[in-house]
């Protein structure tokens, strides 16, 4: 297997697991922050829009770490450095 | 697969490309300050006034209420940074209606710049409240040992900023690019309005975590029970 396959072949394996396993994380954390921030609205309803702005707030920053393992598997697919740099020496032979 | 508006190239002299990213952010730029020029013209303080004049005076105290309630004691001094960001990415966003449009917050030069903006400022209002000496003190609290890693969040944190940002219109974008080629009738347009949704909640967010940097960085360590009272009330 050349070094060529061996990159393609890594690149889209670590591609795959890189967002399967990198969105599991994130998700059970923001089940668990909808339900907290549900249950605590029920106590108190007054406190609506601050338990709101601060679930809105949370889930963003959960939410950010899904976004990195997504923006990590589109560079390894469209942007990879390795890839491009093996294609350019195939290229140049 | 176009990753982000930067590979739109439109013109090209040189060194010197027109891209997608450029024209569509002076784009916004031009629409907001003509926008607010053209309706800020006559202002009437009486109970008539034009519809657009209405519209500016809800988003405007709207933002400043929610600039208020996460701590910043003068919204007005803020609002005008925290206000821009937030309409600039909110119209970035909305404007994936008009085809052939690509937001310019779907490439990573555009959000990290915004969040450039906001790594400055920060330190800026900072100094501005409390003076170099006490803004720089707020460094070593609690204990000197936590020097760099105040640091180190300061940095993190705007990087966080940026590649959130960046992220979540990129996707947006590429899920709906992906979509139309595999099943092109009904559900891209779902994909949209999802798309559409997120974006102004990444605004919100945006400007949200904008404020709470600042407001952490101006809030005078002597009166720290005030943000328990400003729930409370």
């Amino acid at each position: 297997m050349d070094s060529m396959t061996l990159i393609a072949i890594a690149s889209i394996v670590t591609a795959g697991l890189t967002i399967a396993l990198g969105s599991i994380g994130p998700a059970l954390g923001e089940g668990h922050a909808v339900a907290t921030a549900l249950s605590s609205l029920a106590q108190q309803p007054d406190a609506a829009t601050t338990i709101t702005r601060t679930l809105f707030v949370g889930l963003a920053m959960i939410e950010s770490i899904a976004i990195y393992c997504f923006v990590v598997s589109m560079i390894l697919i469209f942007a990879n450095p390795f890839w491009n740099h093996v294609i350019a020496q195939a290229a140049g032979k | 697969m176009r990753l982000s508006p930067d590979e739109m190239i439109f013109w090209q002299h040189g060194l010197i490309k027109l891209n997608g990213t450029i024209l569509f952010t002076w784009g916004l730029m031009f629409v907001l300050a003509v926008g607010s020029k053209l309706i800020t013209r006559n202002l009437s303080t009486e109970l008539q006034r034009s519809r657009w004049q209405n519209l500016l005076e809800i988003i405007v105290t709207g933002i400043e209420k929610q600039i208020e309630d996460v701590g910043l004691r003068q919204p007005k001094t803020y609002i005008g940074f925290l206000g821009t960001l937030f309409l600039f990415v909110a119209l970035a966003s909305l404007c994936t209606v008009i085809p052939g449009y690509e937001p310019p917050t779907g490439s990573l030069s555009t959000t990290a710049a915004l969040a450039l903006c906001v790594f400055v400022a920060v330190p800026f209002f900072g100094i501005e409240q409390q003076g170099l000496g006490g803004y720089l003190k707020s460094y070593i609290e609690p204990t000197i040992i936590m020097l760099p890693f105040n640091i180190i969040s300061e940095l993190s944190r705007t990087l966080a900023l940026a590649v959130r940002l960046f992220g979540n219109m990129m996707s947006g974008t590429m899920i709906l690019a992906i979509l139309l080629t595999i099943t092109p009738f009904i559900f891209p347009i779902f994909m949209s309005a999802l798309g559409l949704l997120t974006g102004m909640v990444q605004a919100y967010i945006f400007s949200i975590l904008a404020a709470v940097y600042i407001a952490a960085a101006t809030r005078s360590r002597k009166s720290k029970p005030e943000p328990a009272q400003a729930i409370k009330a």
